[in-house]
């Protein structure tokens, strides 16, 4: 009787959760099956759900843009930024986690503050900046606005983390004399490790997303996805297709990465922020 | 491009000057090929002390920094000798002349080109930050007749000189006007556009209507209500809805021209509270209402486009450009049943209708003169035109631009709108009078540089009252007071 | 926090004030940081201060020198500045209602075991990957355009008219989107703060006769505040500049409907390329913002430091 109930009760929530993940991902499934429509199909009323697939969207898609220069923008961009972001950060969460100070909390108030201003507030300034500097166009400014940008949430993440780890450990490792780089090196970081490990995920998939600096500060050489993307959505006549296929190359790379991901994703937040 | 090897040999040389703080163009900048340009590889070199000393340093660290993190990334932002930045548009001629740029490489073997392709508006917005900020991003600008002017009266663009052999005689001569400053061309047309209405010939029939050649207002709403059909998807008017100066004020500013309505009186007073503007809005919103197709505020030329491509229109006020693409087979379901006339007249009847160019331009700043004229020579001439019919067909090559285009037997055979577009344009008159005198000219949009705000904000108004946010009363005289303002702010009225 | 038994025993931070040296070397280490951090936000900060006085419009080189409070006499009489935020605030609430809730909901339905659970939990995390200008596009285009969207088709297939969302409920229908962008983020963080809630306590609290609600209320609720915390913390500092979704769908309109206070300075900035404007909304909303991470930070604070 119970065995039945129980048996039904997992139907019923397995068909529940099942219709959930369906409904929020199929948005993401149309958008790969439009992409192998025509575009008369693409847009056609009702909807063909039965269709004959073809990669013309694909192939004009690449013949127009050299897709492989805007993703290689931006796994390099986002690599890279997230690496000097974590590199910084480390040791100020090091800092803030085992020698606080009486400014330690309003410090990291403050770094967190900093990131709720909207960017397009200080686009004139940064843009006059980055042309004094020779940054405009170039990787190498995205990933200084990109480190910069999300320094902050990486900073707090990371405290949440090492705050985690037993302090007694750490006191052991000086007791055998260990130098501060030997206790972060050796100690600290091999036991963060998950956590510094979705930090720098969360980060990865921060920078690949962002669009305003990239559509503002890069023309072509350091332009990443979302510049590929300014190229196909609303051009003149029939686009659906062709902006299916640019938009599912353009989140392909991201989104499998974080299916991989995942579940180094969770046991890194596990392991600190949310337990 | 750069060899990544040479990159990183200059790199190191330029890390070693700066190391000994001797700031001077490093050794290994190239040549460039006419000898009059030079260009860094990737670093602004050139560049000597500027600013404070912490400034200095700052910026110094910074760089070293970027020169450092280079090295991981390969080439940074590439200016090579010969190689031209081009900013376009996404529109389909465009995306043709990106195509077949490949034939100018090849006559050109040493210039190389860099296409930067966006949307309208976010091309807008990049090109002109580039430009007011003189970042020097681009070689070559695409802009419209509108910036033209207004940029060239500021400096911010080369003055052209086309040879004999591009026959700038050739150019239709209101579309060049628009790009003549002082008897100077500061850009070359690649394609222009006018207005003009499309219908549907078999829904026409099958109503039983006849559409004049020159329809009026009161006509095209009479048979917009006869050929809508919302239970088949067919809507009998579709016009541009989608807020931006570019977009729904584009047509709003015509229709109101022709209902004898106008944005400024002498005194540069906004006259938005005025009957014509009533009576031209008014008809806008109800037209719209009782005909259009659902979601008409997030609809702009292109959305237009394909609904009218897919059959979804009975007819559609908008630019001729769109005549090219809807007798296309290839990317329009109705290209068998088109039908075109001119643009309807209102009350007025007379005013300014309608003249758009997209056109080439080379920003002052940039240091490829030389070479960027020679493209934009390419793509706007007479060739090219060829070029494009031979691999395209005649129906898609770039409009509006050229007498010999509308010359060519074989474009009139393609083309059966070729001959009324060529007047649409002939007439657009866009510095000729409205109903009262003006002191602004533009036919579709106001020609001062604050008409991109005015234009943004009106527009925004005007969406909100097509979609029965407010009333058309309560929206011109929001519209009004938002002008006043912007006009006021600007200094333009005291 | 420590009230599940059997972890690593975890000490309170330091009691005792670490010795001099010991804070030296603890700014050293954090200054790095710091000063980065300050440069990058004070520099573009006093830029945006000394614009926001001055008249200075990209496209009109004629308009120079000094506008004293000018620019914030316009922005502030603006009609539209009140309604910018008031939807900011909307769109901020609405979406941290929508993705806190419904996320506790489903972070507990996905912490059940069912048959496939790891491929749809894949599924639902999905959205979060995608990046905000296609999301927006892919919204807009194919799934709620009043014509060829595909909610539109299922509305007509049964009878229906479809509905015209992003012009007749603007702001709801962007709520609506962002939401689904941010409730696989708040899935993800809430099913691992579930997930690290202990079995045995879960089993005890069984044990003792409370029912599933029982449960819900008095075990998973109070474990999840840390992590709701987190949630709302990361959330808000994404909501409070949402741009590109708006942009691309409604460019802020119909009228000013969907305007927030980051698409009302970039239609200031960019679209008009009033850069003295612009700066002054730019000064303002870092005030907001400032007021806001004042609020919420504290709150969180107290949550997080326990």
């Amino acid at each position: 009787m119970t065995r039945k109930r129980a048996r039904l009760r997992r139907i019923a929530i397995g068909g529940a959760a099942w219709a959930v993940a369906l409904w929020v991902f199929f948005p993401i499934l149309w958008m790969v099956l439009t992409g192998f429509k025509t575009e008369p199909d693409a847009i056609s009323t009702p909807p063909h759900l039965i269709f004959h697939p073809t990669l013309s969207s694909y192939r004009e898609v690449f013949a127009r843009e050299t897709y492989w220069h805007f993703a290689l923008n931006s796994v390099a961009i986002s690599v890279l930024a997230s690496i000097a972001a974590i590199l910084l950060s480390i040791p100020a969460a090091y800092a803030m986690a085992f020698l606080p100070g009486r400014r330690t909390r309003g410090t990291l108030l403050w770094m967190l503050s900093t990131r709720m201003l909207p960017p397009v507030g200080v686009l004139v300034p940064i843009y006059l900046l980055a042309r004094g500097m020779g940054l405009l166009d170039s990787r190498t400014g995205l990933v200084v606005i990109y480190t910069l940008t999300n320094l902050p949430i990486m900073v707090w993440m990371l405290y949440t983390f090492f705050r985690e780890v037993p302090i007694p450990i750490l006191e052991a490792g000086r007791m055998d004399g260990a130098t501060r780089w030997q206790e972060i090196t050796q100690v600290l970081l091999p036991l963060a490790l998950p956590g510094i490990a979705s930090t720098g995920l969360l980060s990865m998939i921060l920078c690949w997303n962002e669009a305003f600096w990239s559509l503002n500060l890069t023309s072509s050489a350091a332009a990443p996805l979302p510049t590929f993307i300014a190229s196909f959505s609303s051009p003149e006549g029939l686009f659906f297709a062709k902006l299916s296929a640019a938009s599912t190359l353009a989140v392909a790379p991201i989104l499998v990465f974080g299916w991989l991901s995942q579940k180094q994703l969770v046991r890194g937040l596990t392991f600190g922020a949310v337990k | 491009m750069v060899h990544s090897t040479t990159l990183r040999a200059c790199l190191k040389m330029w890390a070693g000057e700066r190391e000994r703080n001797v700031v001077k163009r490093p050794a290994c900048v190239f040549e460039h090929r006419s000898g009059a340009a030079l260009s860094a590889v990737s670093i602004e070199a050139q560049e000597t002390r500027v600013g404070s000393p912490p400034a200095r340093i700052f910026k110094q660290t910074l760089r070293r920094w970027a020169g450092l993190s280079m090295l991981v990334l390969g080439a940074g932002p590439a200016h090579a000798a010969g190689t031209l930045t081009i900013a376009t548009v996404n529109n389909a001629d465009m995306v043709v002349m990106k195509q077949l740029s490949g034939e100018f490489e090849k006559s050109h073997p040493d210039i190389h080109l860099n296409w930067v392709t966006l949307e309208e508006n976010v091309l807008r917005q990049r090109v002109t930050t580039d430009i007011a900020t003189r970042s020097g991003q681009f070689d070559i600008l695409t802009i419209g007749n509108y910036e033209v002017p207004i940029w060239a009266k500021q400096g911010w663009l080369a003055a052209l000189s086309p040879d004999a052999a591009y026959d700038a005689d050739d150019i239709l001569p209101s579309v060049r006007a628009g790009l003549t400053v002082d008897g100077k061309l500061y850009a070359l047309p690649f394609y222009a556009e006018s207005v003009m209405t499309y219908y549907r010939k078999d829904l026409f029939a099958k109503a039983g209507l006849t559409m004049p050649d020159a329809p009026t207002y009161d006509q095209i709403r009479t048979f917009a209500d006869k050929i809508t059909d919302k239970g088949n998807q067919i809507y009998g008017l579709c016009l541009r809805g989608k807020p931006g100066w570019g977009e729904n004020m584009a047509y709003v500013t015509s229709l109101v021209n022709t209902f004898g309505g106008q944005w400024f009186d002498m005194a540069w007073r906004p006259m938005l509270e005025s009957a014509e503007w009533k009576a031209a809005l008014t008809w806008y919103v109800t037209a719209l209402k009782a005909g259009g197709p659902p979601g008409a505020t997030s609809n702009g030329f292109n959305e237009n486009l394909a609904l009218f491509g897919s059959g979804h229109c009975g007819m559609w006020v908008d630019s001729t450009v769109a005549g090219g693409l809807l007798f296309d087979p290839a990317q329009s379901h109705v290209a068998g049943t088109v039908g075109f006339a001119a643009a309807p007249l209102g009350p007025y009847g007379k005013g300014p209708t309608w003249l758009w160019s997209w056109n080439l331009a080379i920003p002052a700043s940039s240091s490829h003169t030389a070479d960027a004229q020679l493209f934009i020579t390419w793509a706007t001439s007479k060739e090219y035109v060829r070029l494009v019919a031979k691999t395209h067909g005649w129906v898609a090559v770039p409009a509006g631009t050229r007498l010999s285009t509308y010359d060519s037997p074989e474009y009139q055979k393609a083309a059966p709108f070729a001959s009324f577009v060529h007047t649409a344009i002939d007439r657009a008159d866009p510095n000729g009078p409205t109903k009262q005198p003006r002191p602004y000219g533009g036919a579709q949009f106001v020609a001062i540089p604050q008409f991109q705000a005015i234009g943004t904000q009106v527009g925004q108004i005007v969406a909100a009252s097509l979609s029965g946010q407010t009333s058309v009363e309560q929206a011109l005289a929001t519209a009004q007071a938002s002008v006043t303002r912007t006009v006021r702010q600007s200094g333009l009225m005291r | 926090m420590d009230q599940a038994a059997g972890r690593i025993p975890v000490a309170a931070a330091p009691v005792g004030r670490p010795s001099r040296a010991r804070r030296t070397g603890g700014a050293l280490l954090l200054s790095p940081a710091v000063i980065l951090l300050l440069v990058w936000s004070l520099v573009p900060l006093a830029m945006t201060l000394w614009y926001s006085v001055r008249r200075y419009n990209l496209v009109d080189p004629t308009q120079v020198g000094f506008a004293g409070l000018g620019n914030y006499w316009y922005l502030l009489t603006d009609p539209d500045f009140l309604t910018a935020l008031l939807n900011t605030a909307i769109l901020v609430g609405g979406v941290l209602v929508i993705t806190v809730g419904l996320g506790t909901l489903l972070a507990v339905l996905f912490d059940q075991s069912f048959p496939g659970r790891g491929i749809a939990r894949v599924l639902v995390i999905s959205p979060f990957f995608v990046m905000p200008t296609v999301s927006a596009l892919l919204w807009k285009n194919l799934m709620l355009h009043p014509i060829y969207g595909v909610y539109s088709a299922m509305m007509r297939a049964v009878g229906l008219t479809p509905v015209d969302w992003l012009s007749r409920y603007p702001l709801a229908t962007l709520v609506m989107i962002v939401s689904w962008e941010w409730l696989p983020f708040a899935i993800l963080i809430l099913l691992t703060a579930i997930q690290s809630l202990d079995a045995e306590q879960k089993e005890a609290a069984r044990m003792d006769g409370a029912g599933p609600l029982a449960q819900f209320r008095y075990i998973i609720l109070p474990h999840l505040s840390r992590a709701i915390t987190v949630v709302i913390m990361i959330e808000t500092i994404f909501l409070l500049a949402v741009f590109a979704e708006i942009s691309v769908t409604t460019a802020g309109g119909p009228g000013v409907a969907s305007t927030n206070l980051a698409f009302l300075i970039y239609s200031r900035a960019l679209l008009q390329f009033d850069v003295g404007g612009a700066s002054a909304g730019g000064v303002v909303a870092i005030v907001i913002a400032n007021i806001v991470a004042a609020f919420l930070l504290r709150a969180v604070a107290r949550n997080l430091e326990a």
